[in-house]
């Protein structure tokens, strides 16, 4: 800084100057890190990378390639029907254990670390222990069979047309309470007196919360949604743990192709273009959701 | 502050105590018992010649080690020396300069002579400099079978695939799994090409994956070679396992009929305490073609500044080939030597039908050596979809092989 500083108005620059170095660290990480990266990973996407980056352009080879990959189609169609079901099966159950939880019950402490236990554990650990529960020769079919009931058959991660569904379990099982918490908390924001009144007009308990209540808590879900959708993106520890993407290529996902290719068939162009492809895939769902919610509320 | 200090006097003294003995650190993905054991007998050659070996095993199988490995290399934190698949995993990284030219130490010790057969040594070369040291040789064509499993079917054990494929609904009807294919990737692929060479032949295995013939791989013959991969899928139905060891072992107790693995299967069924030949047969080339593909394991060296580790790493070509260290490693790790000199008497019954197929010289390069990783994964893509999906015709499958040997480089 030179003198000179003072003699003018205190430019904008240098208005809360001490929060504005603090928050350089963090302004570098994302250009140079998210903004550079990203931007050196669509750039050699269009190269013949194999094991090394080389800035050999091939134009959309890659891409022709990818999309001719019976396995990329197959881990986008994954993708979809896992990300479509945790998304509702999540919400709705988080919210219906949420309800219940606030019906001011007995131990709610209790519960509440029952419900948020698992996601406490690891992708891997939950992944390693629905592989034990859902194998039909120790998990439930076993059990269920002993019982006496020897026709039952139960045996999701071995069948392709289902197995995604046994994925879908233990990826419920593990971020459902998650979910109840946060809109939990949300429940809690909502002012009593807002109950009182709908119980004064006679308004029954459910249309409260559907008409009411789930509006108000708005905010919360919004952050919840965020939360819960970038689990889904990047879903790819709990599948190569619980069924390494098998039987065949049945529950393959992209975030999985993307690493195979990258590092396992030494091939970055290939494993770039996936990539790419997810972050594409990504931005048309998220930027015309975040103008609307975002930009809309500006101008009223 | 002041353990800090003394943490940097620590760093300081180090450097200059380990001079005498020049400690190499030496990555590699060998890590179940039998592996173990036989990487032990390596540390202890090295450590004889006064340097250290500081062991840097990775778990899991090579797919998980090697992206460290070339992470490593690439991120400028090389290790003393390292593990491959000799073939193509390291190609790149050669033509980066970051692995170093060992043809000194080869003239040095005539590998040209000693190293059988020679295509172990061609793995290793690029534009006429040597980047690496071949250790063993692995096979793959080997179907083994578990006596015990046809005897409870009452059919006689059987001599080839053929018969194998005829006595499948006896095995069944007895609530055998007639063949165990693990659910991971490579295990199908594996299985296929050892079936191709069986099957088609030599020759057509040249000219698929060697000369990378698009013609050939949607030719007729190849057509007979999925027919038969169709078998093996309704013959593994049932196998429910992902590991290659937990599909020997359904052999081993009889569960399975037979799996189609490399060698080193034999050290599972050495660790069970079978004996080849009255608990279990092995039949090399599927009793069919009596060929055996040659790839193995090779120590890579990268290029260091270090003046000393760089002597060290010498040392150590030279150890991991010297006859004694061959056959101790060997022995323990189920594998053939590199060279052809050295005495393997201890060798068992299926190791030596090995050595004997070695010596008349009917020996293909592995998959390794001919294709790119990128191929290989392709293919196995193909292969655990195909052996998963009893959907897949044969005809489609074929004509995505086709499609795949197209694009090979």
């Amino acid at each position: 800084m030179t003198g000179q500083a003072h003699t003018g108005r205190p430019r904008r620059l240098l208005r809360n100057l001490s929060s504005k170095i603090a928050s350089i660290p963090m302004m570098l990480t994302a250009v140079v890190i998210f903004l550079g990266g990203t931007t050196w990973t669509v750039v050699y996407s269009f190269t013949n990378s194999k094991l090394l980056p080389r800035a050999n352009f091939v134009g959309l080879d890659q891409y022709e390639r990818l999309w001719d990959a019976p396995r990329w189609i197959v881990s986008i169609q994954n993708l979809a029907i896992y990300g479509a079901l945790t998304l509702v099966f999540s919400l709705v159950m988080g919210f219906v254990l949420a309800a219940l939880m606030d019906q001011k019950i007995r131990f709610e402490n209790t519960f509440r670390t029952i419900f948020l236990y698992p996601f406490a554990l690891s992708f891997i650990v939950t992944g390693l222990v629905w592989q034990w529960i859902l194998n039909p020769e120790f998990g439930v079919q076993s059990v269920v069979r002993a019982l006496g009931w020897t026709s039952f058959t139960f045996d999701p991660l071995y069948n392709a047309d289902i197995v995604i569904y046994g994925v879908l379990i233990a990826g419920l099982w593990q971020g459902t309470g998650l979910v109840m918490c946060l809109l939990l908390a949300g429940l809690r924001g909502i002012d009593e007196d807002i109950w009182k009144a709908a119980r004064v007009d006679g308004i029954p308990m459910w249309k409260t919360y559907l008409f009411i209540i789930i509006p108000m808590m708005r905010p919360v879900f919004i952050t919840t949604l965020v939360i819960i959708a970038s689990g889904i993106v990047k879903v790819y520890d709990l599948v190569v743990a619980q069924t390494s993407g098998g039987p065949g290529i049945a529950s393959e996902v992209p975030a999985k192709y993307v690493y195979d290719y990258m590092f396992q068939a030494q091939n970055l162009g290939q494993g770039f273009a996936a990539s790419t492809m997810m972050l594409v895939t990504v931005a048309i769902i998220i930027v015309p959701w975040a103008y609307l919610e975002f930009g809309g509320r500006k101008r009223v | 502050m002041r353990f800090m200090a003394a943490a940097l006097a620590a760093t300081v003294v180090l450097p200059s105590a380990a001079a005498y003995a020049t400690d190499l650190e030496v990555t590699h993905w060998w890590t179940s018992g039998g592996e173990a054991a036989a990487v032990a007998e390596f540390a202890k050659a090295f450590d004889a010649t006064g340097n250290k070996w500081i062991d840097g095993a990775i778990a899991g199988a090579g797919s998980t080690a090697r992206p460290i490995m070339v992470s490593r290399l690439t991120g400028g934190d090389p290790m003393g020396a390292t593990q491959f698949n000799h073939g193509r995993q390291a190609e790149e990284l050669v033509e980066a300069g970051l692995l170093r030219d060992l043809t000194d130490v080869a003239t040095r010790e005539n590998w040209k002579e000693i190293i059988k057969p020679a295509s172990l040594l061609d793995s290793c070369t690029v534009d006429g400099k040597i980047y690496c040291a071949p250790v063993n040789i692995h096979s793959w064509q080997w179907l083994w079978l578990s006596n015990a499993a046809f005897e409870t079917a009452g059919v006689p054990v059987p001599k080839n695939w053929d018969e194998f494929v005829a006595a499948a609904p006896a095995l069944e009807k007895a609530g055998i799994v007639p063949l165990a294919v693990g659910g991971q990737a490579w295990q199908a692929a594996g299985a296929f090409d050892v079936l191709m060479v069986a099957i088609a032949g030599k020759d057509t295995f040249n000219k698929v994956f060697k000369d990378k013939d698009a013609d050939v791989a949607a030719g007729p013959d190849m057509a007979r070679v999925f027919k038969a991969a169709e078998d093996a899928r309704r013959m593994s139905r049932g196998t429910n396992v992902q590991d290659w060891n937990q599909a020997t072992n359904m052999v081993i107790t009889g569960k399975a009929g037979g799996q189609i693995m490399g060698d080193w299967a034999q050290g599972e069924f050495a660790l069970a305490g079978k004996v080849a030949g009255k608990d279990y047969t092995c039949l090399p080339g599927l009793g069919v073609n009596e060929v055996i593909s040659t790839g193995g394991d090779a120590f890579y060296f990268p290029v260091l500044a270090d003046e000393e580790k760089s002597k060290a790493q010498e040392v150590l070509a030279s150890t991991l080939l010297a006859p004694a260290t061959q056959v101790a490693f060997n022995l323990k790790k189920g594998s053939l030597p590199v060279r052809g000199d050295v005495d393997l008497a201890a060798a068992n019954d299926c190791m030596k039908k090995g050595l004997d197929i070695l010596a008349k010289g009917n020996v293909i390069e592995g998959t390794d050596q001919l294709l790119s990783a990128d191929s290989q994964k392709q293919k196995e893509d193909l292969f655990s979809e195909f052996f998963a999906n009893p959907s897949m015709t044969p005809e489609d499958a074929q004509k995505r092989f086709a499609a795949i040997i197209a694009s090979a480089d």
